[in-house]
C-alpha cells in the first residue's frame, strides 16, 4: 500500500469497488451507509479496507441517518461519504437538502437500478437523474457525474471529492449497476495528499470568523467543530454570521449564492468527452453506461457513411448547456438514449431550441441498450 | 397578570408557621451571611413568577411595573434575606437574574 | 469523579450568544432552566467548552442550539443523533451533545434514539419533554399522556406514551435519568455527570408548556406544572425503569435510573482497527 494508504497498481475490479478505493485515494476516511443493492459492495469495500487506514465505518440503521452523519464527519474535519441507490437516494434528500444549506463537503453515490419504487433492484437503470438535480426541495444548484466504466468511476470519485471540497456542496455520483456490477482493468495512479483538494480553513481569529462571509468565488472558508470558532449552523435561512434570519432579503442573498456559487465556477465544474464530434451531423448525446453503447453506434454509423458523433456527458449537473447550444447549430439532430423514459433528454431539448432535433431513445430499464437499437435511431434522424 | 396559586388562607397560616418554626439551621446564629444582591433584567423578564414562588427566603415579589414587552415584572423584595443560594438565577427562563455576592 | 457542588456562584452569560437573545420561548417554559443547568455542568465538569458539539433538531427545544455559544448545529428534524454520531465518529475529542425535544427524538427520530444507545456511542442526550409538538401549536406526540388534550387529540389522547426511560434502557444505554425542571440542582449534576462518563447518556428532563400542553391540560400557569412537579414527583434513584412510567395527573417518578459500565463504541472501533491492521491475532 502507498504512503498515501490507498491502492497503487493496475487491477481487475468492479465499478463499485473502484468508487470505494478512488474514495481512498481521495483522502475519504469517513463512510456511513445501508446496504442496498446495487451499492452494497461500496460499503463492504470500505468496511473491509477504512479500519485498514484508522479511517470509519459505520454502518447505520438507515439511509436518512446515513447521510446525516456524513454530514457531521463532514463538520468534525474528514472527507466522508455514501454510497446507495434509487429508494435510498430518495430516503437522504431531505439531508442532503441540509448538506446543501449548511455547505458540507461530502460525495454521494448513486448506483442506479430499475425503477421506479423498488423496482428491478439487481438491474440496471439511469431513472434518478432528475431527482439528483431536482430531489430536495428548493432552489440550488448540484454537481453531479455519470461515469461510464470503473475507470472512469475511480477517476470521477476523486474529481467528485476535490469539487465538493472546492465549492463546499454535496457533489454526486450518478452511476448505474451496469457499471457498478462490472469488472475491468482500473490503473489506479498514486494521488499525492498535496494534490487533493480540501475545503478552505479560515485565517481570522474566532471572534471575527463569520462562517457563511464569502469569498471572491462565493464560497466561505470553513470552521471545524472543536477548534474554539464556537459558530453556530442552521437549516433555516441564514446569515453571515450563520444565524437563523426570518427576512426576504437574507432569503434572496442566501439562495442566490448557494445557486450562484456553482454557476460562475461552471467552467471549473463541467466535464465532458466527445468522440468524431468535428463534422458530426446527428450527435449522440449519452451518459453512463450507454455512452459506450452509444459509441459503438457511432462507430457503426460512421461505417455506414453518416456523420455521426458522440457526446458523453461526464458532469450531468450543472447541464453542459453551451456545448449543447454550440453543437446545435452544426447537428441536425441529438439522439439521446437513455434508460429511463426521457430525463436529460428534456435538458438536450431545451437547449437545443429550434436549432436541432432532439430524439429520445429509451429503454425502461432491466438491461442497457444494443448499439442497433441507437444505430436505427441515427439512421433515421438522418434521412 | 401572575395568579398566586396558593388558595385559601388556611394553607398559608400553615405554611408560614412551617417556614417560621421548621426552617431555621441550628448554627444560624454562627453563620453570617455574605451580602448579596439579586439583579433581574427589565428587558428579559417575562413574570412567569418562578423565582418569586422558589426563592426560599421569599425576597422577591411580582410588582405592578410592566416590562417594555409588556409583562408584570418580578422584583426584589428584600435584599438583606437573600442567602445568595441562586435559585432563582438557576431557575428563571429568561437568563434574566444574577445573583452577586458581596465580593464580585 | 465529580467534586462536590460547591456554592461558588459564576456567571453562564460567556456562554449565552447575547446577540440572540432574549429568546422565542414563552413564559414558563422549562428549556431555559435546562439549558441554564445544561451550561453550569459544563463549567462543573471542568471539560473544555471548545470540544463540545452541541446538536439539536427541530422544534422549540432544537433553538437551544442558536443561542448557546458552543459549536452549535441546528439540523433536521429527528436526526440530530445520527448527525452527532458522525460528528463523534470522525473527531473522538469533541464531547457531543444532543439538546432535543420529546417529538424530535423519540418520534421521528426514534429509531436512531434506540440505535446510538444499542451501540454505546459516546454522547449525551437531553430530552426535554414536555409531552407535546410546541412550536407547531400543540399536536400530540409519541410523549402525550393517555387521555391528554392536544391540538390533534381533541377529544383526549388515544395512544399510550413511550415510558422514555424503559426504552432507552432496554436499547442498552448505560446512563438514563430524569429530572423535572424544579430539580435543578439534581439536573445541574447529572448532566456534569453523563458528559464525563463514556458511553451514551440518556437524560429525560419534564419541562411545562404553559400556552399549549399546559393550557389544554389544566396547568394553565407554568407555575401550576412547576407545582404539579413539586407535589408529585418522586425520587427513586436505581429504579427500574420499567415502573417509571407517566400517566395524566398521576407521579413522576425522577431519579438516575440506571447508571452501568459497558464497552463504548470506540473501544470496539479500536478493537476492529487493530484487527484490520494485523495487530491482534483474535
Amino acid at each position: 500500500m502507498a504512503e498515501n494508504q490507498a491502492l497503487v497498481g493496475e487491477y481487475f475490479v468492479s465499478g463499485d469497488v473502484a468508487c470505494a478505493e478512488g474514495a481512498i485515494s481521495a483522502g475519504c476516511r469517513f463512510f456511513a451507509g445501508y446496504p442496498i443493492t446495487p451499492a452494497t459492495e461500496i460499503a463492504e469495500r470500505m468496511s473491509i479496507r477504512l479500519p485498514q487506514i484508522d479511517g470509519v465505518y459505520i454502518q447505520m440503521e438507515d439511509e436518512l441517518a446515513s447521510m446525516a452523519a456524513v454530514l457531521g464527519a463532514s463538520w468534525a474535519g474528514k472527507k466522508s461519504m455514501t454510497a446507495t441507490s434509487g429508494p435510498g437516494f430518495s430516503l437522504m434528500m431531505e439531508n442532503l437538502g441540509l448538506g446543501i444549506m449548511l455547505e458540507t463537503p461530502c460525495v454521494l453515490v448513486n448506483i442506479q437500478r430499475g425503477d421506479p419504487s423498488t423496482g428491478l433492484p439487481t438491474m440496471v437503470g439511469q431513472g434518478g437523474m432528475m431527482q439528483a438535480r431536482w430531489g430536495s426541495h428548493g432552489s440550488y444548484e448540484i454537481i453531479a457525474m455519470s461515469p461510464s466504466s470503473p475507470q472512469e468511476i475511480f477517476d470521477l470519485t476523486i474529481v467528485a471529492f476535490n469539487l465538493s471540497e472546492k465549492y463546499r456542496v454535496p457533489v454526486i455520483i450518478m452511476s448505474d449497476e451496469a457499471v457498478g456490477h462490472m469488472s475491468e482493468k482500473v490503473v489506479m495512479p498514486y494521488v499525492a495528499p498535496e494534490s487533493l483538494i480540501t475545503r478552505q480553513r479560515p485565517v481570522v481569529s474566532p471572534e471575527e470568523y463569520r462562517p457563511y462571509q464569502p469569498e471572491a468565488n462565493l464560497v466561505s472558508p470553513m470552521a471545524l467543530a472543536g477548534e474554539g470558532y464556537r459558530f453556530h449552523v442552521t437549516g433555516l435561512t441564514h446569515d453571515e454570521r450563520g444565524y437563523p434570519v426570518m427576512d426576504a432579503e437574507v432569503q434572496d442573498r442566501l439562495v442566490r449564492r448557494l445557486v450562484d456559487k456553482i454557476r460562475v465556477n461552471i467552467n471549473d465544474i463541467i466535464r465532458y468527452k466527445e468522440v468524431e464530434i468535428d463534422n458530426a451531423d446527428i450527435i449522440v448525446c449519452a451518459y453512463g453506461i450507454t455512452a459506450r453503447i452509444a459509441q459503438m453506434a457511432v462507430k457503426m454509423a460512421r461505417e455506414e457513411g453518416i456523420r455521426a458523433g458522440l457526446l458523453q456527458l461526464i458532469t450531468i449537473w450543472p447541464f453542459n448547456e453551451e456545448r449543447i447550444r454550440k453543437l446545435s447549430s452544426q447537428a441536425r439532430a441529438f439522439i439521446v438514449p437513455e434508460i429511463n423514459y426521457g430525463q436529460i433528454v428534456l435538458e438536450v431539448e431545451r437547449c437545443a431550441g429550434d436549432r436541432a432535433r432532439t430524439v429520445l431513445v429509451p429503454h425502461m430499464g432491466g438491461s442497457v441498450h444494443s448499439p442497433q437499437t441507437i444505430l436505427e435511431a441515427i439512421r433515421e434522424a438522418s434521412r | 397578570m401572575f395568579n398566586n396559586c396558593h388558595e385559601g388562607p388556611n394553607l398559608l397560616y400553615l405554611h408560614d408557621l412551617v417556614v417560621k418554626l421548621w426552617r431555621k439551621s441550628f448554627d444560624a446564629e454562627d453563620i453570617a451571611i455574605k451580602p448579596s444582591q439579586v439583579q433581574i433584567d427589565k428587558e428579559r423578564c417575562k413574570g412567569c413568577g418562578y423565582c418569586v414562588e422558589f426563592c426560599p427566603r421569599e425576597i422577591l415579589k411580582i410588582c405592578s411595573e410592566l416590562s417594555p414587552k409588556g409583562y408584570y415584572l418580578a422584583m426584589v423584595n428584600d435584599d438583606s434575606r437573600c442567602l445568595a443560594c441562586g435559585f432563582c438565577e438557576l431557575v428563571c427562563p429568561e437568563f434574566a437574574i444574577k445573583v452577586y455576592t458581596g465580593n464580585s | 469523579m465529580i467534586k462536590e457542588m460547591n456554592t461558588e456562584i459564576f456567571s453562564i452569560e460567556k456562554y449565552l450568544r447575547q446577540d440572540r437573545l432574549p429568546h422565542i420561548w414563552c413564559p414558563g417554559c422549562g428549556i431555559g432552566p435546562t439549558a441554564n443547568c445544561f451550561l453550569r455542568a459544563i463549567e462543573r465538569s471542568n471539560i473544555d467548552p471548545d470540544r463540545i458539539a452541541l446538536v439539536s433538531g427541530i422544534g422549540c427545544t432544537g433553538r437551544v442550539a442558536g443561542y448557546i455559544k458552543l459549536d452549535s448545529f441546528h439540523t433536521t428534524h429527528g436526526r440530530a443523533i445520527p448527525f452527532a454520531t458522525g460528528l463523534k465518529l470522525a473527531n473522538e475529542e469533541l464531547n457531543v451533545v444532543v439538546f432535543s425535544g420529546d417529538g424530535d427524538l423519540a418520534a421521528i427520530g426514534g429509531n436512531h434514539l434506540i440505535h446510538a444507545a444499542r451501540r454505546n456511542i459516546d454522547m449525551t442526550v437531553i430530552c426535554v419533554n414536555n409531552f407535546i409538538y410546541g412550536m407547531t401549536g400543540g399536536q400530540a406526540g409519541p410523549t402525550t399522556p393517555f387521555e391528554a388534550r392536544t391540538t390533534t387529540s381533541r377529544y383526549g389522547c388515544f395512544e399510550d406514551p413511550f415510558n422514555l426511560p424503559y426504552l432507552l434502557s432496554a436499547s442498552g444505554s448505560p446512563y438514563v435519568a430524569r429530572w423535572t425542571t424544579i430539580h435543578l440542582r439534581q439536573l445541574e449534576k447529572t448532566i456534569a455527570e453523563a458528559m464525563i462518563k463514556p458511553g451514551f447518556s440518556f437524560i429525560e428532563v419534564i419541562s411545562p408548556c404553559p400556552p399549549i400542553f399546559g393550557r389544554m391540560n389544566k396547568q394553565p400557569q407554568g407555575l401550576d406544572s412547576m407545582h404539579y412537579y413539586q407535589e408529585k414527583s418522586v425520587i427513586r434513584n436505581g429504579e427500574d425503569p420499567k415502573e417509571v412510567g407517566m400517566e395524566l395527573g398521576g407521579p413522576i417518578i425522577v431519579g438516575k435510573f440506571v447508571d452501568k459500565e459497558c464497552p463504548t463504541l470506540q473501544d470496539h472501533l479500536l478493537q476492529v482497527c487493530d484487527r484490520a491492521k494485523g495487530k491482534s491475532k483474535t
